[in-house]
């Protein structure tokens, strides 16, 4: 599975895909394929703030919870109401399947994320 | 003074363990043992669940345990460190039991096979094995009966699912239409002879668990053997995930979870297996103590009402949000689609149709006490 060379990614599998002051958050599918079949997603409402490093959210497998970390400060301006009622679009395509959309409160924040190849680097030694 | 030696903990593999990596089984740690917890490969614990309740599943169950007591008085053995009624089984039945400690405790959970006229097999927990067998050993010394740890003779395979009988009976001479459900037998299967053959299983299925050499090429070759026979049935191989919500569904319990050293049996609700009548056996005087005085807790089947999962461990809530007891199992049931839990709560809290709430990250969510088990498997037409 190809990591789109125009999102950054995280340490703790969260990709970010940023348009000028805005991006769009959603998870990787290397923590789709580790989370398995994806149950239940947890997601902010709008008009919340994320803090960078700070939980969000959170997404649940069969087996376990995970906490979904934002990868960068911001205040939420949509939600994918769609993944309440079919959480398994993640397992299908979780580079298309975003969760929340922001505005960056710093786009600088960025700079300090995980390229594309970085981030299948740090997943190839995870593994 | 000597230097003190670090000890790295042995994380312990079945025969099966080579054969579940090339597969592409995602494993884990349970109980000290490095299992497959589900294999993306046949779909992963949803797929491998719903396999098992509508075709047929197998699991690798090798880090199961096998106590063997036998003797002229291997019946009055069991009888003492059992709390069903061993008496009662006929030459090749078996029954669900368990071992207690002197307070009506759980020292494990087993189901007691009786293999011959003296011979008794009991098959214990992964997790509490090495306990188990002291503790049997200990406690059998005054009878005339032979006390062997049988563990690591067997790879044992649980085939599971209605499709179940269907699938064994091609690999096997023996006629499993004879065998019911809670019996076993004993026959060739994939060529290797005088096989225990138990229709048994922790899945709410009608299934098999056989019990062949525990020689990896053995084990690799009986494992495949199956595979091959059930294709025709759809068969999966199946991880420890798909085994917990399967044994979830059915509410059967979970050493560690359901039962524990510190849970007795009127708590846990399995007094149908407990046989107060029969002769004395250890920890009877207790719970005979603890009847007449009555439980403070009891487990009872939850419902999700809102959304929301309640997981191992969460904290059940009274309407105003007082804590009033513990989640011991909690999972999304694959088959039934619904998020369910076993919680233990005051008896006054535990009937059908009672509102609580579990605590879910911080927050009250609304459940439901249900009838359980949860899921109950299909008459046959």
């Amino acid at each position: 599975m190809p990591y789109p060379a125009d999102y950054k990614y995280t340490k703790e599998h969260e990709w970010i895909k940023a348009d000028g002051k805005n991006a769009t958050i959603g998870i990787t599918h290397y923590a789709q394929e580790s989370l398995g079949d994806i149950v239940f997603v947890e997601l902010p409402k709008v008009g919340s703030e994320i803090t960078s490093a700070k939980t969000f959210g959170s997404v649940e497998s069969v087996k376990a919870v995970s906490d979904l970390y934002a990868p960068v400060s911001g205040t939420v301006t949509d939600v994918n109401a769609e993944l309440a009622t079919a959480p398994e679009k993640i397992n299908k395509d979780a580079h298309s399947a975003w969760m929340i959309k922001i505005t960056l409160k710093d786009p600088n924040e960025l700079n300090a994320l995980l390229s594309a190849p970085d981030y299948e680097k740090f997943v190839a030694e995870e593994a | 003074m000597p230097a003190v030696q670090a000890t790295t903990p042995v994380i312990r593999k079945t025969a099966l363990y080579s054969v579940h990596r090339q597969m592409g089984a995602k494993m884990v740690e349970f109980n000290g043992w490095e299992m497959p917890v589900e294999y993306p490969s046949a779909g992963g614990i949803m797929a491998e669940h719903n396999a098992v309740r509508t075709g047929v599943g197998i699991f690798d169950v090798s880090h199961m345990g096998d106590i063997r007591l036998a003797g002229p008085e291997a019946l009055a053995a069991v009888q003492h460190i059992s709390m069903n009624d061993a008496s009662r089984l006929a030459v090749s039945q078996a029954q669900y039991s368990a071992l207690l400690y002197p307070q009506g405790t759980f020292v494990d959970d087993v189901i007691v096979h009786r293999l011959g006229e003296d011979e008794y097999l009991l098959v214990i927990n992964a997790g509490t094995r090495e306990k188990d067998f002291s503790w049997v050993r200990d406690n059998t010394r005054q009878f005339n009966c032979k006390v062997e740890d049988l563990s690591d003779d067997f790879t044992q395979i649980a085939i599971q699912g209605p499709r179940a009988v269907n699938l064994l009976q091609k690999l096997t001479g023996a006629d499993l239409s004879a065998v019911k459900f809670y019996w076993v037998t004993r026959g060739t299967v994939c060529g290797l002879k005088d096989v225990l053959i138990a229709r048994t299983g922790y899945t709410g299925e009608d299934g098999f668990e056989i019990y062949v050499p525990g020689d990896e090429e053995t084990s690799a070759r009986v494992w495949s053997d199956i595979l091959e026979a059930g294709k025709e049935f759809g068969v999966v191989p199946c991880g420890l995930g798909a085994r917990n919500t399967l044994r979830l569904e059915a509410k059967l319990a979970l050493y560690g979870h359901e039962i524990s050293d510190t849970i007795n049996v009127w708590e846990a609700g399995l007094d149908r297996f407990c046989r107060m009548e029969k002769s004395d056996f250890i920890g009877r005087a207790s719970l005979e103590k603890t009847k007449a005085e009555g439980i403070t807790r009891t487990l009872v089947g939850l419902e999700m009402i809102d959304r929301g999962i309640a997981r191992d461990g969460y904290r059940v809530l009274d309407d105003a949000g007082g804590g009033i007891g513990y989640v011991t199992s909690g999972s999304p049931a694959p088959f039934l689609k619904k998020n369910i839990a076993l919680a233990y709560v005051p008896p006054n809290l535990a009937s059908l149709g009672t509102e609580l709430k579990v605590e879910i990250r911080g927050q009250g969510v609304k459940a439901m006490v249900v009838p359980t088990p949860f899921y109950k498997k299909q008459k046959k037409a």
